[in-house]
């Protein structure tokens, strides 16, 4: 299966991008993004013309594999803790702008 | 349906039956009270990190086991990325490039015809919260959040509804045997993605696909693909053209309908989970855990019909539920009479655990008694009005069928003097029926037999009733 973050990362799309994320931008924002965007992805570009055939391919940066945990419960946060952090609770429940019409 | 043919794929997502959720100890599982049971993993707080559920890998290994897919000694979780209130985190943790299991494939039958369906792959991944949406708000409950999920994703073999809830009751009967999940529909423990599209028949290349999300009832799943199957069918004979799109169902209004892009965004951008190091399984694991697997449905029905000689019908009733079917079982190894053990099992034992709303778990009859309930049957110490008598004593309060026959003074009486008599006062009380017994008809014997066995207050073995009488009527 191919992995699909690699597809198309020649360009990227400040605005589109940000309208995945649900974020408005001005203008302004939106060229500066465009801009480090395509920076970083010149760097990528760049690296791209490493020689990188005698290095085998990885996912991962590190040696660790298998983070298991057994299936024992464990006490996580009291729900008046968890609630706190939340910018408004109501009824147990954190509440949010309504997200369907 | 026979101008175009439809292809059919589903995408199953199964809650695992695990004490914790996927990644965090968090207990899964928690219904009602919302947010109680929480953690900055489940609520995606900076900085945490998750660890994998061990029990969650080997139930959805053992998953793939059934099936035959080929196990991953390795496998990795993506990101995928969405923003939407129910995934804290704005990103989904699941398997995307190298999933746990890989290809497997389901047997149906529909209609007598049985048919393979082949299973593309299965990973593991994790539910999303609770949300509810109020009048000017939106609530989100984060108990589900992290849930440990597996997604089965099949390849378009199904040509029909049917089908397609044929391999949901088959996938769903494998689950529970091995008790993956509860598959509690009610409780959304199975939700399906439903993937169709039909193509002119005679032609091979599948047409546009439509997608209807989250269905999660099989009524709602066949109902739906009858009304999208046919909408794009229509569409097509009008000279219409299908974008491929997702929809949901209307189960009110029994339509689909295309989502808004807004509630749907097809772009995932997966990536790598950097917090989380692959997955590797050694073979003698996955072979330990191959070991542990449950005789399968079909493969117990299959042996039901051979070992006990049973009909088909009565082994797929005794196998739909691995415990009534552990019950036959164990009161067969006690009894002669394998069909009349299914027998009671089917009618008296599932009819009294209906009425009365109980599991086989909870039944004080034990398979012993039972099976001395036959025996007394086959020995005709007790005749059938009789032993379901004793069978619900058994059933409400347990003991051994011979002292219930005692102290009930239930036993037949076949003492031919005691059954002469009562013969002789059923003939005499009913002089109409007799004459016309003498006269031909036959059926007026029946009659006299139910007067002898009233007299006898149900005790009269009513093969020897209906000897007596004949032999006084005809003599
Ligand atoms: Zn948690």
């Amino acid at each position: 299966m191919a992995m699909k973050f690699s597809e198309n990362a020649d360009r990227m799309d400040a605005r589109y991008v940000a309208g995945l994320a649900r974020m408005a931008l001005s203008d302004a924002e939106a060229a500066q993004l465009q801009g480090q965007l395509d920076d970083i992805l010149a760097f990528i570009g760049e690296l791209k013309q490493l020689d990188v055939s005698g290095v085998e391919a990885t996912d991962v940066a590190t040696e660790a594999r298998n983070a298991w945990r057994e299936d024992v419960p464990e006490a996580g946060l009291a729900r008046d803790v968890a609630l706190a952090n939340a910018p408004l609770a109501r009824h147990e429940q954190f509440a949010v702008p309504k997200v369907i019409e | 349906m026979s101008d175009y043919v439809p292809s059919i794929g589903l995408e199953v997502h199964v809650q695992l039956k695990t004490r914790t959720k996927m990644f965090c100890a968090c207990p899964a599982h928690e219904e009602g009270t919302p947010n109680v049971a929480v953690c900055p993993v489940c609520l995606g707080l900076p900085g945490a990190l998750p660890t994998m559920n061990r029990e969650a890998i080997r139930k959805t290994v053992k998953v793939g086991l059934m099936i035959g897919s080929e196990i991953s000694l390795r496998s990795t979780f993506d990101r995928k990325n969405y923003f939407y209130p129910d995934m804290p985190k704005n990103f989904q943790i699941s398997q995307q490039a190298a999933p746990l299991c890989i290809g497997g494939s389901v047997e149906i039958e529909v209609g007598g015809q049985k048919k393979t369906i082949r299973v593309n792959h299965i990973h593991q991944e994790e539910d999303a919260a609770k949300i509810t949406h109020l009048e000017n708000s939106s609530e989100i409950d984060y108990n589900r959040a992290s849930t440990p999920l597996m997604e089965l994703v099949t390849e378009p073999d199904m040509s029909s509804p049917d089908e397609a809830i044929a391999f949901l009751t088959a996938l769903k009967e494998m689950l529970v045997y091995a008790g993956i999940s509860d598959c509690n529909l009610e409780l959304g423990h199975v939700r399906c993605d439903v993937n169709s599209s039909v193509r002119p028949a005679g032609t091979d290349k599948l047409g546009v696909k439509c997608e209807i999300k989250n269905m999660n009832t099989f009524k709602g799943i066949h109902r739906a693909l009858e009304y999208e199957l046919e909408r794009q069918m229509e569409t097509l004979r009008a000279g219409g053209k299908l974008t491929q799109e997702t929809r949901r169902w209307d189960d009110v209004a029994g339509v689909t309908l295309p989502m808004r892009s807004k509630e749907y965004a097809h772009d995932y951008r997966y990536f790598p989970e950097p917090d989380l190091p692959p997955v590797t399984l050694d073979a003698a694991t996955v072979e330990a855990w191959r070991a542990e697997l449950p005789e399968l449905p079909a493969a117990k029905r299959a042996r039901f019909i051979r070992d006990y000689g049973l009909p088909e019908y009565d082994a797929g009733v005794l196998t739909a539920d691995p415990a009534i079917a552990g019950y036959f079982e164990a009161t067969a190894q006690k009894s002669q009479n394998f069909k009349a053990v299914s027998n009671w099992v089917m009618g008296e034992l599932l009819r009294a655990l209906g009425e009365k709303g109980e599991t086989i778990a909870d039944a004080k009859i034990a398979p012993e008694a039972l099976a001395a309930l036959i025996a007394l049957v086959d020995a005709k110490t007790i005749n059938m009005p009789a032993a379901k008598e004793v069978f619900q004593i058994l059933f409400d309060r347990g003991g051994e069928p011979a002292a219930i026959v005692k102290e009930k003074g239930l036993a037949q009486v076949s003492d031919t003097g005691a059954i002469d008599g009562f013969a002789e006062q059923a003939i005499a009380a009913n002089e109409k029926v007799a004459a016309e017994f003498r006269g031909g008809k036959e059926a007026a014997l029946m009659f006299l037999v139910g007067q002898v066995m009233k007299l006898s207050r149900g005790k009269a073995n009513p093969q020897l009733a209906a000897d007596a009488l004949r032999r006084k009527l005809q003599g």
